[in-house]
């Protein structure tokens, strides 16, 4: 009996090795080597045309237009000419009770549709790309569409998922052993030579790992040596977007595990800064560290994400002053992704990292689109905040992404209280600036 | 169409919230998801750290009396119909809604809204605004910024002018006779589109 087993079992052993090899020389053929050499056969960009396609079709069955995206009139009136307006009789402004109107409606407006909120929840598609982490108007609507959907899970879960992650140690692993082995030359040209082109093959596989179809604007701007180079925050995918495409030195706090060994490892081919938890705190050590990197002309631009925390790419928020007190060349960097085609966005307070490494690789494909500003410096008389907000107003324009002044750490914190304090100031200089002429006369 | 009556059919008693606040189906549903965003533990109903949670409005001077005017004295809950029914103060006066005699006055009408803001004054809930409520909503909406001297004179100036009665105290009818001339529609509605 056991002999008829064991044709079949060779046979078997035989078919699974041939794939196997085809499977990986594909791999090594369109993939792996044109990362080493930075070129592109074009297979993402067809790949995304024929996914447009597919969305057109399923744009076609669904019938059913989706719940109409609402919002409120906010009025831009300001708090001044409100209450002037309030007035009857165009007397001095003195407090009317009709004043509380203003603040009420202005609270009430909030309950029904906060801004900020908003920005913290994945953007809302209008039409559905056939991702059910994307579905949230679309219910069952028809069985060709569930069909259509089911054929993408097989294609992205058993086809993509599996190559993607395959690519994606492929990586990280080549970026552990080659940026070690490079960090045993002696200091020198030589050395950050194949520090940048060590660097550049790792990210641009782990590019390929996401299937992410990067289109590169203005590259005349890129960053040079002795700048800091500051960009908006989406994902922890944004480095390896940037990275793929110049060599920047990173900054960071170390971590453990995985994390710090390719931190470790990167650290040895060219200088990154990376803190520790304690030095994280002490504000004068930090920048006492970036500067002294940036002074050493030698040395790789500094990457820097100014917001602090991952915002969902529909707007920029408020840039911490940091980076920008230490008086050097900023080159602004704007990222935008398209989020028909999966969402970037890493919303840390639901998934975990790795949750997050597995929902992106699930997607159809990351697309986004990069563009280097000219570089920017702090002008005379300008404060640290002035010009990190001027920056952040020409991210902000060159991106398409509303330019907000809220502060991204209230994505976990309280409302600071001087807020509420600028409110009060406004409504009080109205009023009082009036009141003291009334004392006079 | 299918998917926006499958949301309303979940609603209890939605037929009833339409016609009592004017809203639309599609206001009724984009409500209810705001709703359910607030309620971020699923409990099916509102308490007012879910209201602090919006940045907002812990950044307006009389934030908490506007969470105070969703719940009802002893009551630290707020279900989707009084939700709604609040709100509806908000809406704007249907200028072509013909007046039939004998049906009840509308939530959005101007009397409604002047209530609400009265609410907002009166705390203790006794009728009147006292001059001490007075200058507890002054203090809230200048804060720091003025002297206790210039409050309390805006507070006497206030009500010296429209306490008509003199009893040191605004009624609602002295509040409503103060405001004439404002276009409370205008001030007190919110437009919301489509």
């Amino acid at each position: 009996m056991e002999s008829y087993l064991f044709p079949f079992d060779s046979l078997i052993c035989m078919l699974l090795g041939i794939s196997f090899t085809v499977l990986f020389t594909l791999l090594l053929v369109f993939i792996i080597v044109p990362a080493i050499f930075g070129v592109s056969f074009g297979i993402r960009r067809l790949y995304m045309k024929s996914l447009i396609k597919l969305f057109e079709v399923s744009e076609l069955m669904l019938s059913i237009i989706s719940e109409e995206v609402w919002i409120i009139a906010k009025e831009p009136v300001s708090l001044e000419q409100e209450i002037q307006d309030m007035r009857r009789g165009g007397a001095e402004p003195e407090f009317d009770m009709s004043d509380i109107f203003y603040f009420c409606r202005r609270g009430v407006e909030s309950i029904v549709d906060d801004e900020v909120t908003k920005r913290f929840t994945a953007e809302e598609l209008e039409s559905w790309n056939l991702l059910t982490r994307s579905n949230y108007n679309f219910h069952h609507i028809s069985t060709r569409l569930t069909a259509l959907w089911g054929v993408g899970v097989l294609i992205r879960y058993g086809f993509l998922l599996p190559l993607r992650v395959t690519l994606a140690f492929t990586g990280v692993g080549l970026l552990v052993v080659l940026t070690s082995i490079v960090g045993l030359f002696p200091n020198g040209r030589m050395k950050n030579y194949l520090s940048d082109k060590v660097h550049l093959m790792c990210y641009r596989i782990c590019v390929r790992a996401l299937t992410a179809i990067i289109t590169y604007h203005d590259s005349e701007n890129k960053p040079k040596n002795g700048g800091i180079c500051v960009a908006n925050h989406t994902s922890p995918i944004d480095v390896i977007i940037l990275a793929s495409d110049g060599c920047y030195a990173m900054v960071g706090q170390v971590h453990g595990g995985l994390m710090g060994v390719i931190q470790r490892a990167m650290v040895k081919a060219c200088p990154h800064i990376w803190f520790e938890r304690s030095e994280v705190k002490d504000r004068h050590l930090v920048a006492k560290r970036l500067s002294d990197h940036i002074a050493d002309k030698s040395k790789l631009p500094i990457l820097i994400f100014p917001e602090g925390t991952c915002i969902n790419n529909t707007s920029v928020m408020m840039f911490k002053k940091g980076s920008f007190e230490i008086g050097c060349r900023v080159y602004p960097v704007a990222i935008k992704y398209d989020p028909r085609f999966g969402d970037a966005f890493w919303n840390s307070s639901k998934f975990g990292m790795v949750n997050y490494l597995l929902r992106m690789m699930s997607s159809w494909a990351i697309v986004c689109s990069v563009w280097y500003l000219p570089p920017m410096s702090r002008m005379e008389g300008e404060d640290a905040v002035q010009f990190a907000n001027r920056v952040k107003a020409a991210i902000a324009r060159k991106g398409g992404l509303a330019d907000l002044l809220w502060d991204g750490g209230l994505k976990r914190g309280k409302v600071k209280e001087v807020f509420k304090e600028e409110q009060q100031k406004l409504y009080s200089k109205v009023l009082v600036g009036s009141s003291e002429d009334c004392s006079r006369s | 169409m299918g998917s926006t009556n499958s949301t309303l059919l979940k609603i209890p008693n939605v037929e009833v919230l339409m016609q009592e606040t004017g809203f639309s189906p599609a206001h009724i549903i984009r409500l209810h998801d705001r709703f359910k965003a607030l309620d971020k533990e699923g409990r099916g109903h509102l308490c007012p750290q879910d209201f602090g949670a919006i940045k907002e409005l812990a950044m307006n001077p009389i934030g908490d009396r506007i969470i105070g005017a969703f719940f009802s004295p002893g009551k630290e809950m707020v279900d989707f119909h009084t939700f709604v029914k609040i709100l509806a103060h908000f809406r704007p006066v249907d200028k072509d809604r013909p007046k039939e005699p004998n049906s009840p006055e509308l939530i959005n009408s101007r009397s409604n809204k002047l209530k609400f803001a009265f609410q907002l004054y009166d705390q203790d809930k006794d009728g009147k605004i006292s001059r001490d409520e007075l200058l507890k909503v002054l203090r809230a909406m200048l804060g720091m910024q003025v002297t206790e001297e210039q409050l309390e004179s805006i507070a006497d100036r206030t009500i010296q002018e429209a306490d008509l009665d003199r009893d040191d105290a605004i009624s609602f009818e002295e509040f409503r006779k103060s405001l004439e001339k404002v276009n409370i529609d205008h001030k007190m509605s919110i437009r919301f589109l489509r």
